[in-house]
C-alpha cells in the first residue's frame, strides 16, 4: 500500500508545504471576517511543488500509523489511506469534521479524482451527473475553486464543504474570540452570496441577480418578469439605496431565516 | 348527537290545532333544526369566549368549550333527567372529524412534514406502539396485584386494547392546543404529524380488534394467543396505514385530475375538493383502512396541483370553506365532549385505574419521547434537545378520537367497557385542561424557541432556493444521497411527469414559486394599500417596479379614484392608476396639440411606460418599439421639416383614428414605410376635397401604419375628456411620477372642456377652428365622419360638422390656454432624459419643447386597446360640443 504512495501526488499536495499550513492557521483566525478572502486564497494558494520524496515519505508515515477505523473506511481507494495522522488533525481543527468524515470525504475525493493527481479538476466535478442538471451546479463548483484556479486539492475541498456542517451544540457556546469556525452562520451565507457575486465587488448587482434567477426559474418566466422579479428583489433588500445587495444587505433580509439549518447537511460519521 | 326532541322543544303533539296552514311541523325539522341549533350555540359560545381577550389568552378554546359542554350537559341532564345530545361516535367519524383532519392536511407544511418524515413517522409508529404495550401491560400489572376495584373485570388484551385507544394522541386537541401556543414549526409539525399518523395505529388495533362491527378478532381472543394475535396486528398496522395512504394518493390523484378539467365549470372547483376527499374518507372507512391517514395524504399531495388548477377565487372558497367546517366540527366535539361527560350511566369509577392511567400515559409518554430521540438525534441534522423533548412529552394530548373509540368498544366484550370510558374522559379532560392550561406558560418558562410569522419576502425565498440547490450539489460531491438528494430527485420527477399530466397547461407555464412569490407580494401590496387608502405603508416604501405610479400617488388620489371612478370593473388599482395617469396627459396634449395645430406626439414614451406597468411582460416588446418608433420619428421630423407637412400628418393621424376603430391592427415596422409615408402629405394640400370615409380609410390604413400616434392622441384626449368631468378633484395627482410626467393637472382645470360642461365644450370645438389650419379642420371633420359613420347613425353627423366650420373663434381661449401653459409646466416632473429627448427630437415644434412636454409619450399598442371603448363616448362629446 505505502510503495504506491508515491504514485500519488495527492499527499504531496495536502502534506506539503509549511507554507500553507500556516497560512490556513492564519486564514482560520482572519475567518471571523465575513469576506473569506483570506482562507480562499489560502485554498488554492498551497500548492508548493512537491518532491515526490518528500510526499512518499509523508505517505509511508500516514500508511503505517493510518488507524484501524480509517482504513476501513478507506477501503477501495488506496489513495485515501495516505493521509497522514497530522494531516487530519489539521484538517480536523480548520474544518471541524471527525476523523471518520474525514476519511470517509477523502475516499470520496479520490474516486472522483478521476487524474489521481490528487487535485479535482472541474471536469471531476461535471462528471457528477445529479450535478449536471442542478441550475446552480457550476456556480458551486466555481465555489470549490480558489480564484484563478482550477484545481482543488483535499484541503481547498474541506474547506468548502466544511461551511455545510450543521453547528453542533457545544460549537454554540465556544468563546467568541477564536477563530470563527467555517461553518457559522456568517460564513454559510458568504458562500451563498459568492455563488451571486460573480464579479466579486461584495455586491449583487441586477445583473448578477438576474443571472441567478434565469439559472433557477423555468424557462417559463419571461425576461420582463424575470426583471421585475430582480427589480424588487432588489428593492426589498437594498438598504443604501446603490441598486445592489451588499453582504450587509444580504444578511439582513435574511436575518429571519434558519440559515444554520437551511445551508447544513448531515455528514456520514 | 341524538336528536331527541328535548322538552324544551318538542311540541310536535301538542301543537295547537287551530289552523291547518300553520301547522306545527316540528318533526320533520327536528333533525337539522336541533343540529343547526347546536353549532348556532357552539359558535356563539366563541363569540363569547373572545369577547375577552385576556381568557382566551390563557385558557385555550378547546378548554372553554368543554367546560362550556359540560354546562350546557347538566343543564340537558336537570331538565330532561336524562343525557341528551351524546357525542356519537358514527356522527363523529362520518361528519366530525374528516373535515378537522382534511384541513390539517390540506394546509399541512408539505416541506416541513416531509422534512421530519423520518421523526414523524418514529413517534408515530414506535412510540404509539410502545405506549400502548407499555401502558396495556403496565394497568394489566396493576389489576394483577389486586390494586383494582374488581368490577373491573378485564383480561391483558383488555388492557391493551385500551392502552392502545389511550395512548394515541389526538389531531384535534394538539392542533386547538399548538396553535395558540406558537412552538416552532419543527416541533409543532413532529407532534402534529405523529397525532394524524399515529392514527392509523390506533385504528389499525382498535377498530380491527375493535369488538365493534363483529370483527372481533382481538377481544375474544384470550391472552393465551398474544403471539399470534400480535402478529396479526402487525400485518393490520401496515396493512391498514399503507392501505389508508394509498386510497389517500389515488385520490389525490383523481381530484387533480379533475380540476384539470373545470376550466368551464369554476364554479364548482371547490365542490370536488371537498368531495373528493371526502369519499377518500369514506372509501378508506369502508375497507376499514386507516380514512384519517387516508384524507391527510389526499389534503397533502393534492394540494400543489388543485391549488395550480383552480382559480384564484375557488382557492379562496376552498380555503374558507375548509377552515370554516374544521373550526366548527373542532367546536363541536369538544362541546361534546364536555355534554357526554355528564352522561353518568355510562360511568363506572375506578380509582386505581384513572390514576394508574394518568400516570402511566405521561411517565410512558416521557420514556417513549426520551429514548426515540436518542436514536433519532443520530440521524437528525438539527437535533432535538431537553427542551424540545419535554415539550413533545408533554403535548400529548389526548381527545375525542379516544373518546369516540372507546365508545365503540362493545360492551359484551369488554366487560370493563364502563370504567375504561370514565377513565378515557378523565384522561381526555386531563389533558386538554390541565395540560392545554399549562403548556403555554411551560412553553413560555422553557424559553422554547417559538414560531416567528413574518411575511415571506422575495429574497427569502429566493436564496432559499438557491440554499436547497446548494445543498442538492453539495450532496452529490459529497456522494451522500440524503434528503436534498430525494427531493431534488422527487422534483424533476414530478416536474417532468406528475406536473404535465396533473396541471392545466396555463397553470403549468406560469408555475413557478419564485414567480408565485413575487405575484402574491404585488397582490397583497395592492390590496393593503387600496384597503388603506394609499397613505401608508409597505406599498408606499416599497415602490415596485411594476406599479411605479403607485408610491407617488397621495391618499387623496386613491380614495378619490376609487369614489368617482370606482365603478366595480375599475375596483384594480393598476388599472386605475393607468387610465388615470394617461388621461390627464391626454386631455392636456389634444388640447394643445390641436391648438399648436399638429406637432408630433411624442406620447409612446410615457405610454409604453404606463403600459408597462400594466403588463411588464410587454416591457421588451415595448422597448424594441420605442426604439423603432423613435427612429422612424427621427425620420419623420427630418422629412417634415424638409416638406413642411407637419399639418397633413395630423390630418393622416386624425383619419388613421377612425380608421383605428375598425379594429384594424398595427404593424409598426412595414418595410416600404417611406412610399406610404408619402400618402398623407398629398392629401395635406391646401384644400381637401372631401373624401369619402372608404377612401380616407384604405388611406388612412396605410399611413397608419407608420405613425399611429395621432390615433393615439386623440383617442386619450377624448378619453381625458370624459374622465374629466368625473374625477375632476384627482387632477392635481401626479399618477405616476417615478417614470413619468405628472399630468398637467392644474392646467387641465383650465383647460377648456374641464370646467362647465357645455360652455367648455363650446370652447373646444371653437378652438379647434381657430388654431388648426383649414385643411385640418376638413380632416377632422372628415375623420369624425368617418367615425361616427362607423360608431353611429350618420344622419348625426352631417350637422356637427357644419356647424363647426362655422363655429365663431373665441379670442379668450388662446389665452386662457396659455395661462394653463405655466401651471402645467411647474407641477410637471418630467424625468430629464425623456424631456431631453423629446426636445431633441422637437425642431420642427415652434413653440418650444413646453408642449411637447406635455405630449404623453404612447406605446404602439395602446390606442387599440383604448379606442374601441372610448369611441362612442368621443363622438357624443365632439357631437354635443360642436351642437353648441
Amino acid at each position: 500500500m505505502t510503495s504506491e504512495a508515491g504514485a500519488c501526488p495527492l499527499v504531496g499536495g495536502a502534506s506539503l508545504c509549511a507554507c500553507a499550513r500556516g497560512l490556513a492557521h492564519g486564514g482560520g483566525a482572519g475567518a471571523g471576517w465575513p469576506f473569506a478572502e483570506p482562507p480562499l486564497l489560502l485554498t488554492g494558494a498551497c500548492r508548493c511543488p512537491v518532491r515526490p520524496g518528500t510526499a512518499r515519505s509523508g505517505a509511508e508515515q500516514s500508511g503505517a500509523r493510518l488507524g484501524g477505523p480509517a482504513r476501513a473506511a478507506a477501503m477501495g481507494s488506496r489513495a485515501s489511506t495516505l493521509l497522514r495522522d497530522e494531516e487530519i488533525e489539521e484538517i480536523k481543527k480548520e474544518t471541524g469534521f471527525s476523523h471518520s468524515q474525514i476519511t470517509r470525504l477523502y475516499s470520496r475525493f479520490t474516486s472522483l479524482d478521476k487524474g489521481e493527481n490528487g487535485t479535482l479538476s472541474r471536469e471531476d466535478f461535471q462528471r457528477i451527473p445529479e450535478l449536471a442538471i442542478n441550475p446552480l451546479g457550476d456556480r458551486i463548483i466555481n465555489a470549490f475553486f480558489p480564484e484563478g484556479e482550477d484545481q482543488v486539492n483535499f484541503r481547498g475541498f474541506m474547506r468548502t464543504l466544511a461551511h455545510f456542517r450543521p453547528i453542533e451544540d457545544n460549537e454554540k457556546s465556544k468563546d467568541q474570540n477564536g477563530p470563527e469556525p467555517l461553518n457559522s452562520r456568517s460564513n454559510k451565507l458568504h458562500f451563498a452570496f459568492r455563488l451571486y457575486d460573480l464579479d466579486k465587488d461584495d455586491k449583487i448587482s441586477r445583473d448578477e441577480l438576474l443571472q441567478v434567477l434565469r439559472m433557477m426559474v423555468g424557462v417559463n418566466i419571461s425576461d420582463e418578469q424575470l426583471g421585475s422579479i430582480a427589480d424588487r428583489t432588489i428593492q426589498e433588500a437594498d438598504q443604501d439605496g446603490d441598486s445592489a445587495i451588499s453582504f450587509a444587505e444580504f444578511v439582513k433580509v435574511l436575518e429571519k431565516v434558519d440559515v444554520e439549518q437551511k445551508m447544513s447537511i448531515r455528514f456520514l460519521h | 348527537m341524538q336528536p331527541p326532541a328535548s322538552p324544551a322543544a318538542s311540541p310536535g303533539p301538542g301543537a295547537p290545532a287551530g289552523s291547518e296552514l300553520l301547522r306545527w311541523q316540528w318533526r320533520e325539522v327536528q333533525v337539522p333544526c336541533l343540529v343547526a341549533a347546536w353549532i348556532l350555540v357552539a359558535s356563539l359560545a366563541k363569540i363569547v369566549f373572545h369577547l375577552s381577550r385576556k381568557v382566551t389568552s390563557v385558557v385555550p378554546e378547546s378548554c372553554l368549550l368543554i367546560l362550556l359542554g359540560l354546562g350546557l350537559g347538566g343543564i340537558v341532564l336537570a331538565v330532561a333527567k336524562k343525557a341528551e345530545y351524546q357525542l356519537e361516535p358514527n356522527m363523529f367519524f362520518l361528519f366530525l372529524l374528516p373535515p378537522i383532519v382534511l384541513d390539517s392536511g390540506y394546509f399541512m407544511p408539505s416541506r416541513l412534514f416531509f422534512n421530519n418524515i423520518g421523526a414523524i413517522l418514529t413517534y408515530a409508529v414506535v412510540g404509539t406502539l410502545w405506549n400502548s404495550f407499555a401502558t396495556g401491560v403496565a394497568l394489566w400489572g396493576l389489576h394483577q396485584a389486586g390494586l383494582m376495584d374488581p368490577g373491573v373485570e378485564a383480561g391483558l388484551m383488555d388492557f391493551l386494547l385500551f392502552g392502545s385507544l389511550i395512548s394515541a394522541v389526538d389531531p384535534v386537541a394538539v392542533l386547538a392546543v399548538f396553535e395558540e401556543v406558537h412552538v416552532n414549526e419543527t416541533l409543532f409539525i413532529i407532534v402534529f404529524g405523529e397525532s394524524l399518523l399515529n392514527d392509523a395505529v390506533t385504528v389499525g388495533f382498535v377498530l380491527p380488534a375493535g369488538a365493534v362491527q363483529g370483527v372481533q378478532l382481538f377481544c375474544g381472543a384470550g391472552p393465551s394467543t398474544h403471539p399470534c394475535h400480535g402478529l396479526c396486528e402487525g400485518v393490520s398496522f401496515f396493512l391498514v396505514s399503507l392501505g389508508g395512504t394509498a386510497v389517500g394518493l389515488l385520490f389525490a390523484f383523481l381530484l387533480a385530475l379533475i380540476t384539470r378539467f373545470t376550466k368551464r365549470v369554476r364554479i364548482i372547483e371547490p365542490l370536488f375538493v371537498f368531495l373528493l376527499a371526502y369519499v377518500a374518507y369514506l372509501a378508506a372507512e369502508m375497507v376499514s383502512l386507516s380514512s384519517i391517514l387516508a384524507v391527510t395524504f389526499c389534503g397533502i399531495c393534492c394540494k400543489k396541483y388543485v391549488e395550480a388548477n383552480i382559480s384564484q377565487k375557488s382557492r379562496t372558497t376552498v380555503k374558507y370553506t375548509m377552515k370554516t367546517l374544521a373550526s366548527s366540527s373542532e367546536t363541536i366535539i369538544f362541546m361534546f365532549l364536555g355534554i357526554s361527560a355528564v352522561d353518568t350511566s355510562k360511568w363506572a369509577w375506578d380509582t386505581t385505574l384513572v390514576l394508574g392511567t394518568l400516570l402511566f400515559i405521561l411517565l410512558f409518554r416521557a420514556v417513549g419521547v426520551v429514548l426515540q430521540t436518542c436514536v433519532l438525534n443520530r440521524f437528525r441534522l438539527i437535533p432535538l434537545d431537553r427542551i424540545d423533548q419535554v415539550v413533545m412529552s408533554y403535548g400529548g394530548l389526548r381527545g375525542a378520537v379516544a373518546f369516540a373509540l372507546v365508545i365503540l368498544l362493545d360492551g359484551a366484550k369488554v366487560k370493563a367497557k364502563d370504567y375504561f370510558v370514565a377513565t378515557t374522559i378523565v384522561v381526555v379532560f386531563f389533558t386538554v385542561i390541565v395540560q392545554g392550561l399549562t403548556i403555554k406558560p411551560l412553553v413560555t418558562w422553557l424559553k422554547v424557541k417559538r414560531s416567528d410569522h413574518h411575511k415571506p419576502t422575495l429574497n427569502e425565498e429566493l436564496h432559499e432556493h438557491a440554499f436547497d440547490h446548494i445543498l442538492a450539489a453539495v450532496e452529490d460531491i459529497v456522494g451522500h444521497h440524503g434528503y436534498h438528494y430525494w427531493r431534488d430527485k422527487w422534483e424533476q420527477f414530478d416536474k417532468k411527469y406528475l406536473s404535465q399530466l396533473l396541471m392545466r397547461k396555463s397553470a403549468y407555464r406560469l408555475r413557478d414559486e419564485i414567480w408565485d412569490v413575487y405575484y402574491k407580494l404585488n397582490i397583497r401590496d395592492a390590496i393593503s394599500f387600496v384597503d388603506q387608502g394609499g397613505h401608508v405603508l409597505s406599498a408606499a416604501k416599497l415602490s415596485l417596479p411594476s406599479m411605479p405610479s403607485r408610491t407617488s400617488m397621495s391618499e387623496s388620489s386613491v380614495t378619490n379614484l376609487l369614489r368617482e371612478s370606482g365603478s366595480g370593473a375599475c375596483l384594480d388599482l393598476q388599472v386605475i392608476d393607468t387610465v388615470r395617469s394617461r388621461r390627464d396627459k391626454e386631455d392636456a396634449v389634444m388640447h394643445h396639440v390641436l391648438r399648436g395645430s399638429l406637432y408630433k406626439p411624442r406620447r409612446r414614451y410615457k405610454a409604453s411606460y404606463s403600459r408597462h406597468f400594466i403588463s411588464p411582460d410587454k416591457q421588451e416588446r415595448q422597448d424594441k418599439e420605442i426604439f423603432r418608433q423613435n427612429m422612424k420619428r427621427r425620420l419623420e421630423t427630418f422629412k417634415s421639416t424638409k416638406h413642411n407637412v407637419c399639418s397633413s400628418k395630423s390630418k393622416a393621424r386624425l383619419k388613421e383614428k377612425g380608421r383605428k376603430k375598425k379594429g384594424i391592427s398595427l404593424t409598426s415596422d412595414s418595410p416600404n414605410g417611406k412610399t406610404q409615408r408619402n400618402v398623407p402629405w398629398q392629401e395635406a394640400a391646401p384644400v381637401l376635397v372631401m373624401v369619402s370615409s372608404d377612401e380616407e380609410e384604405s388611406n388612412s390604413s396605410e399611413t397608419e401604419r407608420e405613425d399611429d400616434e395621432g390615433i393615439v392622441f386623440i383617442a386619450r384626449a377624448t378619453d381625458e375628456v370624459l374622465q374629466g368631468k368625473k374625477t375632476p378633484s384627482s387632477l392635481d395627482v401626479c399618477p405616476s411620477p417615478c417614470i413619468i410626467p405628472p399630468s398637467p393637472t392644474l392646467a387641465e382645470k383650465e383647460l377648456p372642456w374641464k370646467g362647465d360642461q357645455a360652455d367648455l365644450a363650446v370652447y373646444v370645438s371653437s378652438e379647434t377652428t381657430k388654431i388648426v389650419p383649414v385643411d385640418m379642420q376638413k380632416a377632422w371633420n372628415q375623420s369624425i365622419s368617418s367615425l361616427e359613420s362607423i360608431a353611429s347613425p350618420p344622419g348625426i353627423e352631417t350637422g356637427p360638422q357644419h356647424k363647426r366650420f362655422a363655429c365663431p373663434v373665441l379670442e379668450e381661449q388662446p389665452q386662457s390656454a396659455s395661462q394653463a401653459m405655466p401651471e402645467q409646466s411647474s407641477c410637471f416632473q418630467f424625468p430629464s432624459h425623456v424631456s431631453k429627448s423629446s426636445r431633441s427630437q422637437s425642431d420642427s415644434s415652434p413653440d418650444g419643447t413646453e408642449q411637447q412636454e406635455l405630449q404623453p409619450l404612447m406605446a404602439a399598442e395602446e390606442p387599440s386597446r383604448i379606442l374601441p371603448s372610448m369611441e362612442p363616448r368621443w363622438l357624443i362629446q365632439f357631437n354635443r360640443a360642436s351642437q353648441l
